[in-house]
C-alpha cells in the first residue's frame, strides 16, 4: 500500500514537470499505475466495486490536477472506471442469472413467496443492467438503476442465504478485482496497439503519387506513413519544422530513415505549398467531443488553409486521445505557454527594455498547444475506424460512463 | 477604341507633368492659327506631319474610358475643354512637346535622332507660333526631299520604341525645364477633322510599315534627321525632330496598339527547367553556381543553387571583372551574403549603384551614350540577378532608368545627359520610394487608435515606420510582432521598437491563432502587389493574413505603388525564390536541435526555404499606398494609370 502511494507521488511529480510527454506514454504510465493501485486496493466484502471506484477516483483527481493539460490522463481514468462499472455489473447480471436458475430449481421449495420476490428483482436488475449498458446516457439510465443499486439485492439475498452462497460470494469478490484488472490490462493492450491499428487503415487512404502535410512529431502519423509506405505506395511528404521545438526535424529524420520521400519546411511556408498537397494528417493531442482537435501549436494555421484549398484534414487519434469534455475556449484554457527561452535568448532585449521608465515592455509568448475546431476537421482516424466529427460525442459515450464524466 | 485608348496613354504622363509646368502659355490664341495649318495639311498629305495635330485630340477625348485618379482630374479636363474652346491652356500633351522643341535653342544638337530633338532647337524658329505652320509645311517638304522618305521616318519609331518610348519621347521634353511656349496648337479641331487625320495617319501607317520594316530603328531615325538638316539647316531640324517625334507618337496611337500590347505584357520569367536557356545562361554568368544536388521537384523551374559557394570566389575574382562597376559589384556581393535584404533597401542600394555608374561613364568612341549605357545597365543587372534574383520593385525601378536612358535626348551633351540621369534617379528613389512611404505613413497613422493592439510579420520598413510615427503622436498602442524561421527579421523590429519604448509582444507565426484573439489590426508589408490583388510577400504572409480574416481582424498592407505590377499570380509555386536550403536544417543559437545533421545529403531528405507566397486578395481589407488607401480590387487600377506614369516620372 505504502508503495502505490510513492508511486503515484512520483507520477504526480513527473505529470507536474511535463517530464512525461505525449499522450500515449502518459496515458500508458496512468494504465499501469491505476492497475496496481487496484491490485492493491483492499476490498470490503460488501461494495467492492464502490470501494475500487473510489481508490480510483481518488487517485485519479491527483494525477488530473497534476497536469490538467494532458486530457490523456483524465481520459485514461475514465476508462478505468468505466471498466470497474462494467465488470461489476456483468458480475452482478450474472449471478442474477444464477440465483434465477437456482430460484427455479428449488421452485418446488413452496417457498413460493421468495421464488416468486427473487426472479421478479433480478429481472429488475437485469433491465436496470441492459439500459446502463446501452451507453447513451439517457435520463432514464440515470434515474433509474445504476450499478451500485443493482448490487443491493445481490448482496441482501446472499446474506439471507446459506454458507454455500458466502464461498461463492468470496469468489465472486476476487473475479471482479481479477476481471477489472484483466480489463485494464487489456486496456493498456489496446493503448499499445493502438498505432498498429490505425496504421491498418493507411493503405484505405493515401494512394500512389500522393503528396502529404504534416507538422509536429507523433508516432501514429509516422507509423501511419511507413505501413503505407511498406504497402508499396509512393508517396511525398512535406514536414513543417513546427517552430520553436522543432519536432518536425525529428520526424523527417524518422521518415528518411525509412526511406520515404521527405522535404522540409518552414512553417511559414505551410499556406505557400498548401495547394500542392493532396492530404494533411496531423496527430492529435487531444480529441474533445464536439469533435474539435487539440494539437500542437500551428495546426490550426494548417487546417485553416487546408479549408481554403479544399484539401483534406485527416486527424489521427487512439482511443485514449478522446476526451469526454466540451471545450470552453480551449485555445487558452486547454493550453500550455512554454519557456521564452526558446524564443529568445534569455537577457537578450535586456539591454533595450527601460525597466525604470516603464514605458515599453516586452512579452514573448511561447503556446504548446492549438485548437481546431470540428468544422475545420474532415476525419478522424482511429483505432475502431474513420469517424466523422459530428459522430465523436457518440463514440466517447462507448468508452466512459456518464458518471465518471465529472471526477 | 484601341486608336483611342493608346494615345490616352501617351498623353497621361504628360498631363501630369503640366502640373509642375503650367507656366507655358497663354499663346493658345496665336497658336491656332497654326493648328488650323496643320491639319489640313496632315488630311491631304504626307504621313509624317499629320501624326502631331492628331495625337492630343484624340488622347484627350479618350478619357471617358479611364478612372482619373482625383488630383488628375482637374488636368484631365483642361484639354478636353481647350479642345473644345480653343481656350486651352498649355496643358494639353502635345502642346508640350512642341513648345519644347521650338524654344530649345541648342546649338549643339545639331545631328541629333528625332526625339531628342527638344534640347535642339535653336530659338530662331520660335519666333511666333503663328509663324509655325510655315516652318511644318517647309520641314515637311524638307523631309520629304530628303533621301530618308517619311514613311521611313515612322516606321522607324515603330520599331523602335518600345510602349513607352513615344510618350518618354514626349514626356523628356517636358522634363527639360524649357517649356515656354506656345503649344497648343492642335487642340482645336473638330471631330471631323480628327477623324479624317487619324485615318490620314493610319494610312501612312500602313504605307510606312510595307516599306520601311529593315531600317534599323536608331538610325533612321537620325539619319532622317541629319539629312533633313542638310537641307534646312536651322529651322527644318527643328521641325523635323517634331516630325520625328510626331511620327513616333501616332505611331503608337494609331496603330501597333497590338504589337504594343504585346510589348506591354510582362516578358515571361526564365524557367530553369528549360536546359537549353538554363545552358545558354550559364555561358554568360559572372558568377559560378553550383546547383543544389538535392533539388525540390516542385520547384525544378526556380533556380536552386548551392549557397555559400559564390561569394568567396567571387571575392577572388574582384580585380578581373573589368566589365563591372565596382559599386555595382558590391550591391552584388552585399545580396548574395543577405547584408542587404528587403524590397526598399534592395532597390535603393541598386539605384544607387547605378548612379555611381553613371557618374564614372564615358560613352566608349563610335558609340552612342544610350544605347552603349543601356547595354551596361542590362549586364549590370544579370549580375545582379545571378547574386540574387530581382524583386519586383527592382524590375520596375530598372525599367524606369532603362527608359530614362532611353529618352535621353541626344542633343544633350554626355555631361549633361549624365547629370540629368542621375537627378532622375535621384528623383526616383525620393519620391518613389522614401516620399512614398512618408505618404503610407500619414495615411496609415489615421487607423490607429487608442488601445489598438497592432499585429505585424517579419519587418516591413513601411509598417515600423508607420508604428513609430503613431507612437510620436503618442498614440496608446500595443504591438504584436511575430516572427518567422530562418530569418528571424522580427527580432531587429523588436529590437527597434522596443527601444523606442512601445510596448511589445513577441511570438513565432504557429503561435498565430492563439494570439489573434487580441488584435485589433494587421499590419502587412509586401514585395509587390499584383494586378489580380494578390499581395507577394515574405512568406508567412499569407498565413498571417489568413488566420487574421479567419478572426475578422481587418488585414491592412502597406505597399508603395512603385512596386505594383501587371502580373498575376494565383499560387507562390509558379514564380518565387528559394533560399538557402541549409538555413532550414541548422537552427541558429538552439545547438540541441541537430536532429537532422548529416543527413543534408540524403536523398529522400530535401529542404524547402521559400522566400515569399502570394496572398490572395479576399484576405486583405485594404492596400495602404502613396496613392491612398484602396480596396485589392482596385488594384489594376492604380497598374494602369500610373505604372506609365511612373516609369515616365
Amino acid at each position: 500500500m505504502p508503495d502505490v502511494q510513492s508511486m503515484v507521488a512520483e507520477f504526480v511529480n513527473k505529470l507536474r514537470k511535463r517530464k512525461i510527454e505525449g499522450s500515449q506514454a502518459t496515458a500508458k504510465c496512468t494504465v499501469e499505475l491505476l492497475r496496481s493501485v487496484i491490485s492493491h486496493q483492499r476490498v470490503p466484502h460488501a461494495n467492492q466495486a464502490a470501494a475500487l471506484i473510489d481508490a480510483v477516483k481518488a487517485v485519479g483527481q491527483q494525477l488530473v490536477a497534476a497536469n490538467p493539460v494532458e486530457l490523456a490522463v483524465g481520459n485514461v481514468v475514465r476508462r478505468v472506471l468505466h471498466i470497474i462499472r462494467e465488470e461489476d455489473l456483468s458480475l452482478t447480471t450474472a449471478a442474477m442469472a444464477g440465483l434465477d436458475l437456482l430460484d427455479a430449481s428449488d421452485d418446488d421449495d413452496i417457498d413460493n413467496c421468495k421464488g416468486i420476490g427473487y426472479p421478479a428483482m433480478s429481472a429488475a436488475v437485469v433491465a436496470a443492467a441492459a439500459r446502463s449498458t446501452l451507453r447513451p446516457p439517457s435520463l432514464q439510465t440515470l434515474l433509474e438503476g445504476t450499478p451500485e443499486s443493482a448490487t443491493v439485492p445481490y448482496t441482501s439475498s446472499s446474506g439471507a442465504d446459506s454458507e454455500s452462497k458466502t464461498a461463492d460470494k468470496s469468489s465472486l469478490t476476487r473475479k471482479l478485482k481479477h476481471d477489472v484488472i484483466e480489463g485494464v490490462n487489456q486496456l493498456i493492450h489496446e493503448i499499445s496497439g493502438c498505432h498498429e491499428q490505425i496504421a491498418e487503415q493507411a493503405i484505405e487512404h493515401i494512394h500512389q503519387n500522393e503528396v502529404i502535410l504534416t507538422l509536429g512529431s507523433s508516432r501514429t502519423v509516422l507509423e501511419f506513413l511507413c505501413a503505407a509506405k511498406e504497402k508499396k505506395r509512393s508517396f511525398r511528404v512535406f514536414v513543417a519544422e513546427g517552430a520553436p521545438r522543432y519536432q518536425g526535424h525529428l520526424l523527417a529524420k524518422e521518415l528518411v530513415a525509412r526511406g520515404l520521400q521527405t522535404t522540409v519546411i518552414t512553417d511559414s511556408a505551410v499556406f505557400a505549398m498548401i495547394s500542392r498537397v493532396n492530404m494533411v494528417i496531423i496527430g492529435a493531442h487531444a480529441v474533445m467531443a464536439n469533435g474539435g482537435v487539440i494539437g500542437p501549436v500551428g495546426v490550426n494555421m494548417a487546417a485553416l488553409a487546408a479549408k481554403k484549398h479544399a484539401v483534406p484534414f485527416v486527424v489521427l487519434a487512439g482511443s485514449h486521445k478522446l476526451c469526454p469534455l466540451y471545450p470552453h475556449n480551449p485555445e487558452v484554457l486547454l493550453n500550455e505557454l512554454r519557456s521564452p527561452s526558446e524564443l529568445l535568448d534569455f537577457g537578450e532585449f535586456s539591454d533595450c527594455l527601460d525597466f525604470g521608465a516603464g514605458s515599453g515592455s516586452l512579452q514573448v509568448v511561447n503556446p504548446t498547444f492549438d485548437y481546431v475546431p470540428p468544422n475545420l476537421v474532415s476525419l478522424f482516424i482511429t483505432d475502431t475506424g474513420g469517424h466523422n466529427p459530428s459522430y465523436m460525442y457518440r463514440l466517447i459515450a462507448d468508452y466512459y460512463s456518464a458518471d465518471d464524466l465529472v471526477m | 477604341m484601341e486608336s483611342r485608348r493608346n494615345p490616352r496613354a501617351v498623353v497621361d504622363p504628360k498631363v501630369r507633368q503640366v502640373g509642375f509646368f503650367t507656366s507655358s502659355q497663354p499663346e493658345s490664341s496665336s497658336t491656332q492659327p497654326h493648328q488650323q495649318q496643320t491639319d489640313p495639311i496632315s488630311a491631304s498629305a504626307s504621313a509624317s506631319s499629320p501624326p502631331v495635330s492628331t495625337i492630343s485630340p484624340s488622347g484627350n477625348s479618350l478619357s471617358p474610358v479611364m478612372i482619373p485618379p482625383p488630383r488628375l482630374n482637374s488636368s484631365d479636363t483642361f484639354p478636353l475643354r481647350g479642345a473644345a474652346a480653343g481656350a486651352s491652356s498649355a496643358v494639353s500633351p502635345s502642346s508640350f512637346s512642341y513648345s519644347n522643341r521650338r524654344d530649345f535653342p541648342d546649338g549643339s544638337t545639331t545631328a541629333s535622332p528625332g526625339r531628342h530633338s527638344r534640347g535642339s532647337f535653336v530659338k530662331s524658329s520660335t519666333p511666333v507660333a503663328s509663324s509655325l505652320p510655315g516652318i511644318g509645311m517647309d520641314s515637311m517638304a524638307a523631309a520629304k526631299s530628303s533621301s530618308v522618305p517619311a514613311s521611313g521616318l515612322t516606321t522607324v519609331s515603330v520599331a523602335t520604341m518600345p510602349p513607352g518610348l513615344a510618350e518618354k519621347a514626349s514626356g523628356m521634353e517636358v522634363q527639360s525645364d524649357q517649356k515656354k511656349n506656345s503649344k497648343p496648337l492642335k487642340e482645336k479641331t473638330t471631330k471631323a477633322e480628327r477623324r479624317a487625320i487619324q485615318e490620314a495617319q493610319r494610312a501612312a501607317k500602313a504605307a510606312a510599315k510595307a516599306d520601311g520594316g529593315k531600317v534599323p530603328p536608331g538610325t533612321s531615325a537620325s539619319v532622317a534627321s541629319t539629312s533633313v538638316k542638310a537641307a534646312k539647316p536651322a529651322k527644318p531640324s527643328t521641325q523635323k525632330n517634331e516630325v520625328a517625334v510626331a511620327a513616333g507618337v501616332t505611331e503608337k496611337k494609331g496603330g501597333p496598339s497590338e504589337k504594343d500590347r504585346k510589348k506591354d505584357a510582362p516578358h515571361p520569367r526564365m524557367q530553369y527547367d528549360d536546359e537549353s536557356r538554363v545552358v545558354k545562361a550559364k555561358r554568360r554568368a559572372v558568377v559560378k553556381q553550383t546547383e543544389a544536388k538535392n533539388r525540390v521537384e516542385l520547384f525544378r523551374h526556380l533556380p536552386q543553387y548551392e549557397h555559400g559557394t559564390q561569394l568567396p570566389d567571387l571575392e577572388a575574382k574582384f580585380f578581373q571583372l573589368d566589365p563591372m562597376h565596382p559599386a555595382v559589384y558590391k550591391v552584388g556581393l552585399q545580396y548574395l551574403s543577405g547584408d542587404i535584404s528587403g524590397g526598399n533597401a534592395r532597390c535603393i542600394a541598386m539605384l544607387q549603384a547605378f548612379q555611381e555608374v553613371v557618374k564614372d561613364y564615358s560613352t566608349p568612341p563610335e558609340k552612342n551614350l544610350n544605347r552603349d549605357m543601356t547595354a551596361k545597365i542590362s549586364s549590370y543587372v544579370s549580375f545582379l540577378i545571378e547574386c540574387r534574383p530581382l524583386s519586383i520593385s527592382m524590375g520596375n525601378a530598372i525599367r524606369f532608368v532603362k527608359n530614362r536612358i532611353a529618352k535621353l535626348p541626344i542633343t544633350l551633351s554626355e555631361s549633361e545627359a549624365k547629370a540629368a540621369l542621375q537627378s532622375d534617379i535621384e528623383r526616383f528613389i525620393n519620391d518613389k520610394i522614401i516620399g512614398a512611404d512618408m505618404v503610407i505613413v500619414k495615411h496609415a497613422v489615421t487607423k490607429i487608435r487608442d488601445g489598438d493592439v497592432l499585429l505585424t510579420y517579419g519587418s516591413p520598413t513601411a509598417v515600423e515606420m508607420i508604428l513609430l510615427h503613431a507612437h510620436e503622436l503618442k498614440k496608446k498602442f500595443r504591438v504584436l510582432v511575430v516572427d518567422s524561421r530562418p530569418k528571424l527579421e522580427g527580432q531587429l523590429l523588436l529590437r527597434r521598437l522596443i527601444k523606442r519604448g512601445i510596448s511589445c509582444t513577441y511570438t513565432h507565426i504557429n503561435a498565430i491563432s492563439y494570439i489573434m484573439h487580441e488584435v485589433t489590426k494587421v499590419f502587412l508589408g509586401a514585395s509587390s502587389v499584383l494586378s489580380n490583388g494578390t499581395v507577394y510577400s515574405r512568406v508567412g504572409t499569407a498565413c498571417v493574413a489568413m488566420v487574421a480574416s479567419a478572426f475578422r481582424v481587418p488585414v491592412l498592407v502597406c505597399c508603395e505603388a512603385y512596386k505594383f505590377h501587371e502580373r498575376v499570380q494565383l499560387d507562390s509555386i509558379c514564380s518565387n525564390e528559394l533560399g538557402d536550403p541549409n538555413a532550414i536544417s541548422k537552427v541558429h543559437g538552439r545547438e540541441d536541435i541537430n536532429y537532422l545533421d548529416g543527413l543534408t545529403n540524403n536523398a529522400n531528405l530535401q529542404f524547402l526555404n521559400l522566400m515569399y507566397d502570394a496572398t490572395p486578395s479576399d484576405y486583405i481589407s485594404m492596400i495602404i499606398t502613396d496613392y491612398g488607401m484602396v480596396p485589392p480590387t482596385s488594384v489594376p487600377v492604380i497598374v494602369r494609370e500610373y505604372q506609365k506614369e511612373h516609369l515616365l516620372v
